[in-house]
């Protein structure tokens, strides 16, 4: 393990301005064998040609948040003059035990003194009670939409005007989740854009298309997950709320994270507010709750692309790895905070992690057979760190810039070549919030190269990003901006796991080790063989 | 022989299955019980008192011996659930197909073991509560006549509540499928399993037994006197006319009564549910098959021997599980699959797997076919009965006419399905089922003439000009026929073809020209049908639950979303595991045979009583995934067709 900034200043960085139109990165500085200019060169051109326009502009101004609120808006149509049952009954509906004992409280004047008084109690007790809880787990204290906004994905989520981007696993189709509750799906073959807007559909914190499926699309809502089936084929342009399968459960929500298992019929969901991980078999709407103590919640779920693991973050300083066969867990305590962000190779074999407030990297290999439990087998035993981020000067021709720092999220691209890291930043130190891109290798040893950086046009930072799995030439990273903008970098490269025949037949001479003098064969992180 | 040594192995895993379930619950009744005295004898006021009251009762030989009893009834409820169990659900039709399993013999053995033993179950409760439950009799003095035994009317309440909620166990079992025993999506180890179903269990056992104690209440309120008297004249006790008796409204508002009621009745609910529980998980847990036995006295334990047995009935839901599982989980497992039959170099592993989950699929395809036919055969008939009577009788000239012409049953007949593509790489599978009614309902109208009836007539299947359905019935009649009775009497009565393969006999010359007297039997016939329709309860009987006969389609699906897992995983990791090449030989039929079940149902799902959602049930411990078995069936085809599509890509063109 090396400081990544040691690298990072010797090899020719690149500045990737993202126009409106998709530009398309050259990785010249790179001497790896299996990238070769001239085909690149070719592809560059088709590329251009063929690369489909969609490059999408929601300027925050055009979309109208929702002010909308269920309980304050009923407030004004309710007939006060009701009697204390049927506010009563009404309150046991809305709000459970505790808000039968508010309502009581509150009309002191029509209940006798002992109910009063005896309601006030236990109101005291249950509000001493959950402060006691809450200091345990300090994230139930937010509401849920501070929430959501803390643990999704999306930086800065509440002053995001694009809160959810997904690309379809086969085609090229995407869905945009905007701050007006709306879902846009966008497919540069076809005229129409569907928009999605449901009663439900509040505070969309992930969106995800189910794989090995045309139509359906999994939202996380602020108290329900929808599950959209929107047919491709079909001319509407607003399809019904009939469309969408409305996935609840007592106790979840908010929903901040979904995941489609990459070969099944299953959907896991997550809520901070909710200490069981849900798996859900859509088709039939059922639900089997997993339980585990500790945790107080679950924030973020990625599910391998093998489809063998999940990795379920929670707000404490743990995180869990399922084993999807069995549904067995293995504990992660990790020390300085919650698990941030992770993804996983796509050979599911490796796991890369972020912690909050930590400016590093951290890596989990799992080397056992995916059909065995997790426990019976040897997994990892630590994780170790690959890559750091704290922050550093770099010296460009436009003068120093501040990069690095904490880490919002992680995307490794299908391939398996290319890792984006979104670093939050800090405006306040000068610091934009950007993305650093590494190239990878997995097999035979995990490898991690800096290869540069992405920057916005002035004054916008980088929200969200994702990897198109539908990229031919390389991977395709889509990043929206705080302006609104939806932007696509291409980076073109061969992949080193299948060359394709007949662009040249060189061999290729693997990268040389332990060399200092020559950088460009370096490495930030290799793992050590035994 | 073979087949004998197969069940008879099959049986014995089962049975080990089921004891080991019931030796738990067993070992679970101890805590069980436990519980049940401390709260059944709970007094808010006198903690310690309570404690060590409990502690000498628990410890006592006489409390031994009703745990005994106990165990003694959970042994018997754990050999009922081995004994009446199904994979496979009985999906009643109709009001009266209900009542007649309610009916059934065995059902009633299953009611009566269940009402004893509920009696046992209370007599053991009544004998923990001690106090005023202790006994039946209890000495009294009445005026005058000296000391004599009366009747203790509380223990014979608790009594009678055991009996009523052991026997509605038994009825609700019936009604919701409760021996139904379901498969899981998920797999998950048995003590995981039952740790995350235990709170259901026991809310779902509270909450019946307090619905059942309602019952009870109401029906002892009006009906208490006669096993009251029943019982004083039988064991010769005497009625306390001191005290008041029992079905009155304060003496039942009794708080304390109530109490003591629904913990005996949530204990005796919570043992057996228990015991349910166990039962299910033990026996849909994996079981792992050998793909290939390297001797050949275990051969009939293999994958392919037992996937293509019946009996037991589980085995081959177990043997299909295990399939769907190793060939998602386990390389290993599938390479053998992949392998050839070391003298001789023959997939024999690989071809009957996928030949019997072939089978199983078009199976599902004939029946979705031809369930389609009857419904859509109901549907014309409807349109006609808009007409006027001569119109009908027209329809009837031209369908003899039509007729004439299906005299010579011709096997291109058959293949003729507009919009489907795939037949033409599907002959060798597809002559297997029988590809009747494309939607063309307007050559069938009465509105076509005879010519172009006879130009289409030889593409014309058979299901819409059946020979019986033409006669002269009244249009009403026939509207109504198909929903009156049950499907099987509908297909006799409308002439629906049968769904067998290949085509059907010709019609005799008997049915062609009905003579007199047939059709003097036929109106007969249909004036009783057209007066039993007219009564209000016959109506509601034979009257068709809604969506039952898309649930019965659909009942042993788990079976088929399995074959299409494993198929659709095989297939998908032969792509590069499969070194000899020898999923791609059936790579065309599988494909074929997904395409045709799919395109059966997607037609299922347009009929107009099918919903389109799964609905949800409350139904707290009554199984009711068979309910939407279809949906996921539906979900499992698309996917498992996108698999290989989007495995193969490019190179299935």
């Amino acid at each position: 393990m090396h400081h990544w900034t040691k690298y990072v200043r010797v090899v020719e960085i690149l500045r990737i301005v993202c126009l409106l139109q998709a530009s398309v990165v050259y990785e010249t500085f790179l001497t790896d064998a299996h990238l070769r200019f001239e085909a690149n060169l070719a592809t560059f051109y088709r590329i251009r040609k063929d690369s489909p326009a969609l490059n999408l502009y929601f300027p925050r101004e055009s979309l109208k948040p929702h002010s909308r609120q269920e309980s304050s808006s009923k407030s004004a149509f309710r007939d006060h003059c009701e009697t204390l049952y049927t506010r009563s009954a009404g309150a046991w509906r809305d709000a459970g035990l505790s808000g039968l004992l508010n309502e009581i409280a509150n009309s002191s004047a029509e209940v006798p003194k002992w109910l009063g008084v005896s309601s006030s109690c236990v109101l005291a007790l249950l509000r001493w009670v959950s402060s006691f809880h809450s200091s345990l787990f300090p994230h139930l204290t937010l509401s849920s939409e501070e929430m959501t906004a803390e643990f999704s994905q999306v930086l800065d989520w509440s002053d995001c005007a694009v809160r959810g981007f997904a690309w379809h696993p086969h085609t090229q189709k995407c869905a945009v989740a905007l701050s007006d509750d709306s879902i846009k799906i966008y497919n540069p073959k076809s005229a129409t854009t569907p928009t999605l807007k449901h009663r439900l559909q509040r505070s969309v914190a992930a969106l995800q298309w189910k794989p090995l499926c045309a139509s359906a699309l999994a939202v996380a809502c602020h108290n329900c997950l929808l599950v959209w089936h929107v047919d491709p084929t079909s001319l509407s342009t607003r399809p019904s709320s009939g469309c969408a399968q409305v996935l609840s459960h007592p106790g979840h929500s908010p929903v901040t994270s979904v995941a489609w298992s990459p070969n099944g019929p299953l959907l896991v969901s997550a809520s901070p507010r909710d200490t069981a991980l849900l798996v859900w078999d859509v088709a039939v709407e059922s639900c089997v709750p997993l339980h585990r103590v500790g945790g107080g919640g679950v924030t973020y779920l990625s599910w391998s692309p093998d489809g063998s693991r999940v990795l379920a973050a929670t707000p404490s300083s743990l995180f869990r790895v399922w084993e999807t066969r069995m549904w067995t867990c293995e504990r992660w305590p990790s020390l300085k905070g919650r698990c941030q962000s992770g993804c996983w190779s796509p050979d599911g074999s490796r796991l890369l992690f972020t912690v909050q407030g930590e400016t590093v990297i951290y890596a989990l290999t799992f080397t056992d057979n995916p059909g065995v439990p997790l426990m019976m087998s040897g997994g990892p035993k630590a994780a170790t760190v690959v890559a750091d981020l704290s922050e550093t000067t770099l010296n460009t021709p436009d003068g120093d810039i501040m990069v690095g720092g904490e880490i919002q999220s992680l995307a490794w691209d299908p391939r398996g070549e290319r890792l984006a890291v979104h670093v939050k930043g800090d405006a306040g130190a000068g610091r934009p919030a950007m993305i650093a891109v590494f190239k990878t290798q997995i097999s035979p040893a995990f490898k991690l190269l800096p290869c540069g950086f992405v920057q916005g046009e002035a004054g916008t930072e980088p929200r969200l990003m994702q990897f198109n799995p539908n990229y031919q030439h390389g991977a395709q990273l889509t990043v929206c901006w705080s302006n609104g903008k939806i932007t696509h970098v291409p980076f073109c490269f061969m992949s080193a796991g299948n060359p394709q025949p007949g662009l040249g037949g060189s061999p290729s001479f693997p990268l040389t080790q332990g060399r200092p003098a020559d950088y460009n064969n370096q490495t930030l992180y290799t793992e050590l063989i035994s | 022989m073979f087949s004998l040594k197969n069940t008879q192995w099959g049986s014995l895993v089962i049975c080990w299955r089921a004891v080991a379930s019931m030796a738990w619950s067993v070992l679970l009744l101890l805590p069980t019980t436990a519980l049940f005295v401390l709260l059944s004898r709970f007094s808010l006021f006198h903690p310690i008192l309570w404690m060590s009251e409990c502690l000498s009762l628990l410890t006592s030989a006489s409390a031994i011996f009703s745990f005994i009893l106990l165990c003694g009834v959970v042994l018997m409820v754990g050999f009922f659930n081995l004994e009446y169990y199904t994979v496979v659900p009985s999906i009643a039709c109709s009001k009266i197909a209900l009542l007649g399993q309610v009916l059934h013999p065995r059902q009633f053995v299953h009611s009566l073991v269940h009402c004893i033993m509920g009696v046992v179950v209370a007599w053991c409760c009544a004998f923990t509560i001690g106090g005023r439950y202790r006994s039946l009799g209890h000495p009294c003095t009445q005026d005058e006549s000296g000391p004599e035994m009366c009747l203790n009317e509380y223990h014979l309440v608790l009594l009678l509540a055991g009996a009523f909620i052991g026997y509605s166990h038994s009825l609700v079992g019936v009604v919701y499928n409760m021996n139904y025993v379901s498969f899981h999506t998920m797999q998950q180890y048995k003590y995981l399993r039952f740790k995350g179903a235990l709170p259901l269990v026991v809310k779902a056992s509270a909450v019946q037994a307090l619905y059942c104690l309602r019952s009870f209440l109401l029906l002892y309120f009006f009906m208490g006197y006669a096993p009251r008297a029943w019982i004083c004249k039988t064991l010769d006790l005497s009625i306390n006319s001191s005290i008041h008796s029992l079905d009155s409204v304060s003496s039942l508002l009794d708080l304390s009564l109530l109490y003591h009621l629904w913990i005996s009745g949530t204990f005796l609910l919570l043992t057996w549910y228990i015991t349910v529980l166990l039962f299910r998980i033990f026996v849909t847990e994996v079981y792992s098959f050998p793909v290939q036995s390297t001797f050949t006295e275990d051969a009939h334990q293999c994958l392919p021997k037992v996937i293509t047995g019946t009996q037991p009935m589980i085995l081959k839901f177990l043997a299909l599980q295990d399939l769907a599982l190793l060939s998602q989980h386990s390389p290993s497992r599938r390479l053998e699959v992949f392998s050839l039959s070391q003298p001789g170099g023959h997939p024999h592993i690989w071809t009957a797997l996928s030949k019997e989950c072939l089978s199983l699929l078009s199976d599902l395809t004939e029946r979705l076919v031809a369930h389609h036919d009857t419904v859509a055969t109901n549907g014309r008939a409807k349109s006609q009965s808009t007409g006027s009577n001569k119109r009908s009788t027209t329809s009837s000239e031209v369908t003899s006419v039509g007729m004439e012409d299906m005299k010579t049953p011709r096997p291109s007949a058959l293949i003729r399905t507009p919009g489907s593509v795939f037949l033409r790489s599907s002959v060798g599978a597809g002559l297997r089922t029988p590809l009747t009614t494309p939607f063309t309902p307007d050559l069938d109208s009465p509105f076509s003439s005879p010519a172009l009836r006879r130009l289409t007539g030889p593409l014309e299947p058979q299901g819409a000009l059946s020979p019986g359905f033409s006669s002269i019935q009244s249009p009403h009649v026939m509207r109504r026929g198909p929903k009156l009775w049950s499907a099987s009497t509908d297909s006799q009565l409308n002439g629906s073809p049968p769904p067998s393969p290949g085509p059907a006999p010709s019609p005799s010359q008997a049915q062609l020209k009905p003579s007199f007297l047939v059709t003097f039997l036929q109106n007969r016939k249909d004036q009783v049908k057209n007066f039993l329709a007219k009564r209000m309860l016959i109506m509601y009987l034979f009257n068709k639950l809604p969506e039952a006969s898309s649930q019965a389609l659909f009942a042993d699906s788990q079976v088929h979303i399995w074959a299409l897992q494993g198929l659709s995983h095989l297939v998908a990791a032969s792509f590069s595991e499969d070194q000899y090449g020898i999923v791609q030989t059936t790579l065309p039929t599988i494909l074929s045979t997904l395409l045709l079940l799919q395109e059966a149902v997607d037609r299922h799902f347009k009929l107009p009583h099918t919903s389109s959602k799964p609905g949800h049930c409350s139904c707290s411990m009554g199984d009711d995934s068979y309910k939407t078995l279809r949906f996921a069936l539906r979900s499992t085809l698309k996917t498992a067709v996108y698999r290989i599509t989007a495995t193969f890509g490019g190179h299935l063109q």
